[in-house]
């Protein structure tokens, strides 16, 4: 159900984030999403690679402080107020989201939407209530 | 005018033969009265009839910092503590604070260093002394205040903060004389300028600052905005408080009382003393004081001392402004740092041991300073809030143990300079030295 994302604590300076991609590019890994947050003075990139366990390796042996996160994936119609829809739907169960952020993709025409919250198992059964696709590891790893 | 012409303009001969007197007088009365000599002395096996010459003293054991803390509260005292007036303790430290006490004799002795002082800056019973120094603990504020009572001035106990009515009382009371530590003064003299009034025109006519590094421009910069002398006052609370040095009208170093006071120059790594007018660490002795007679303490002070005939006439040794630490503490806002304090502080939040780093900046006239500290497994999450929430935690750890607001920066792991042995853990940006 949940998807591992990792967190990568970054400097808000010049070349912090392509060093990051320049070892996942090393390492031959695949970026399927990524969102940065920023505060001032410092930032917290969270991506979604097709080998996660791979990227903390390579991560931490450079240095870096990373930290798995378990995320929920789901699919969504790539049309006009379809997030607008989903974040109904966690309204009306009062889920406070902590980020999300969302990708689209070539392969079929719907878009995915990566959600997080405090309580990830209270999130699953507010969308499966609601006949919305959760997508899997595998299949974005697949994208 | 001099306070005290048969003191201050004895020849050298006759104040060194006083000064072995009282110097002998001091370690008697020390290894009889105050177990810590007691032992410490016999240790080394120097009795009080090894001090035959004045030389002599290099044959005693240093006293620092962490011993008198080891001796908190009283572990120090030669009297009965009945016989104590006063108490007082420095700022800010690390662990327990050091704690001073004075006898009534006491009180008379370090008003008389100030009242020496106060006169070499031109003050005297004529003048209304505004002191901006905190009244409290801190000696800074009582020091002066007994000086000025010496003197026969009037004093204004305004002590530090509310900048608006110091510039309406300065005005209102005509205050001549103005006691601040050099960055409050700047900031002082500024916000008068800001509200339309000349503080050339405030009649003030020297000023006394200390208690914090300073530079000659910013001697310059307090002169031209005040339209007065400023003068530099020195001093340890663990010898007494301020008065240990204090310049006369030739602006030249500070004269230190050396009937009261017994200086020395260390070369700090090698402990060994060195010659007049060379660099090195300061060491002093009290050599009249009841209470509390503390003999050789380090005082991690680097300056120079000159013994040249000074133009006032004083045969009084001078000091040179402080030039730097020989340790690792930091001056802010006149409150004495060590990174050791700020460690602790952050290892309050992480439980693994932080590398950090303590950046001091004066960006206009106050000081900043920023700790960047690397973030680690247990400082990070996966969330701004939280991110922000410890960084938050940090400063108000840092603020409870040091007293001082600091911005605090998380930087990723490794990105701070490794040291090899011990580590620098200050960048002091201020230009002082």
């Amino acid at each position: 159900m949940k998807v591992e994302q990792l967190s990568i604590f970054l400097q808000n300076k010049e070349g912090s984030l392509h060093d990051v991609l320049e070892i996942l590019k090393k390492g031959n890994l695949n970026l399927k999403a990524l969102s940065l947050a920023d505060a001032s003075d410092f930032g917290i990139l969270r991506i979604v690679v097709d080998n996660p366990d791979k990227g903390i390796k390579l991560l931490k042996d450079n240095g870096f402080l990373v930290k798995p996160t378990d995320i929920i994936a789901i699919e969504m119609d790539d049309t006009p107020g379809a997030l607008a829809n989903i974040l109904g739907i966690i309204k009306k169960d009062k889920i406070n989201l902590e980020y999300l952020y969302a990708f689209s993709h070539q392969k079929t025409d719907k878009a995915i939407l990566v959600l997080h919250t405090d309580n990830l198992d209270d999130l699953i059964s507010c969308l499966e209530k609601e006949n919305i696709v959760i997508v899997q590891s595998e299949k974005i790893f697949d994208l | 005018m001099i306070w005290d012409k048969q003191k201050e303009c004895m020849p050298r001969e006759e104040l060194e033969e006083l000064q072995l007197k009282k110097l002998q007088e001091t370690v008697k009365r020390a290894f009889k009265k105050i177990p810590y000599y007691n032992k410490k002395y016999t240790e080394v096996e120097v009795f009080p009839e090894d001090i035959e010459t004045l030389k002599d003293i290099e044959k005693l054991p240093f006293i620092t910092k962490d011993d008198l803390r080891e001796s908190y509260p009283f572990g120090l005292f030669a009297v009965d503590k009945k016989k104590i007036k006063e108490l007082h303790s420095s700022s800010g430290t690390t662990g327990k604070p050091v704690v001073s006490g004075y006898t009534e004799k006491d009180l008379d002795i370090w008003s008389e260093t100030i009242a020496r002082g106060l006169t070499m800056m031109g003050l005297g019973e004529d003048d209304v002394i505004q002191n901006t120094h905190g009244y409290g603990m801190f000696t800074g504020g009582f020091g002066v205040h007994y000086g000025s009572h010496k003197i026969g001035a009037t004093i204004i106990p305004i002590s530090t903060g509310q900048t608006k009515r110091q510039i309406e009382i300065m005005r209102d009371f005509g205050t001549t004389g103005l006691i601040f530590t050099p960055s409050y003064g700047i900031y002082l003299g500024e916000t008068a300028i800001e509200d339309g009034l000349d503080p050339k025109e405030f009649g003030i006519k020297a000023i006394g600052f200390g208690a914090e590094m300073w530079t000659e421009e910013m001697r310059e910069q307090i002169e031209k905005i005040f339209g007065a002398k400023a003068y530099n006052i020195y001093g340890l609370t663990e010898l007494m408080g301020p008065g240990v040095g204090i310049e006369c009208c030739a602006q030249q170093g500070l004269h230190i009382p050396e009937d009261i006071y017994y200086p020395e120059i260390i070369d700090p790594n090698t402990l060994e003393n060195i010659g007049p007018n060379m660099e090195g660490e300061l060491v002093l002795t009290n050599l009249e004081r009841e209470g509390m007679p503390v003999i050789r303490f380090r005082t991690k002070d680097i300056t120079s001392l000159t013994y040249e005939p000074c133009k006032c006439g004083r045969t009084f040794a001078r000091m040179g402004r402080i030039t730097g630490r020989s340790d690792d503490m930091i001056k802010v806002k006149g409150v004495a740092i060590f990174p050791s304090q700020i460690e602790k502080a952050i290892l309050k939040v992480s439980q693994v041991k932080p590398h950090y780093m303590i950046i001091v900046t004066r960006p206009d006239v106050l000081d900043q300073i920023e700790v960047k500290v690397e973030a680690s497994e247990d400082l990070f999450f996966d969330g701004v809030k939280e991110m922000v929430n410890i960084r938050q935690k940090i400063g108000k750890s840092i603020e409870n143990e040091t007293g001082i607001r600091v911005k605090v920066t998380l930087v990723e792991p490794r990105s701070l300079p490794r040291f090899e042995g011990k580590a620098k853990r200050v960048i002091d940006e201020r230009n002082l030295h």
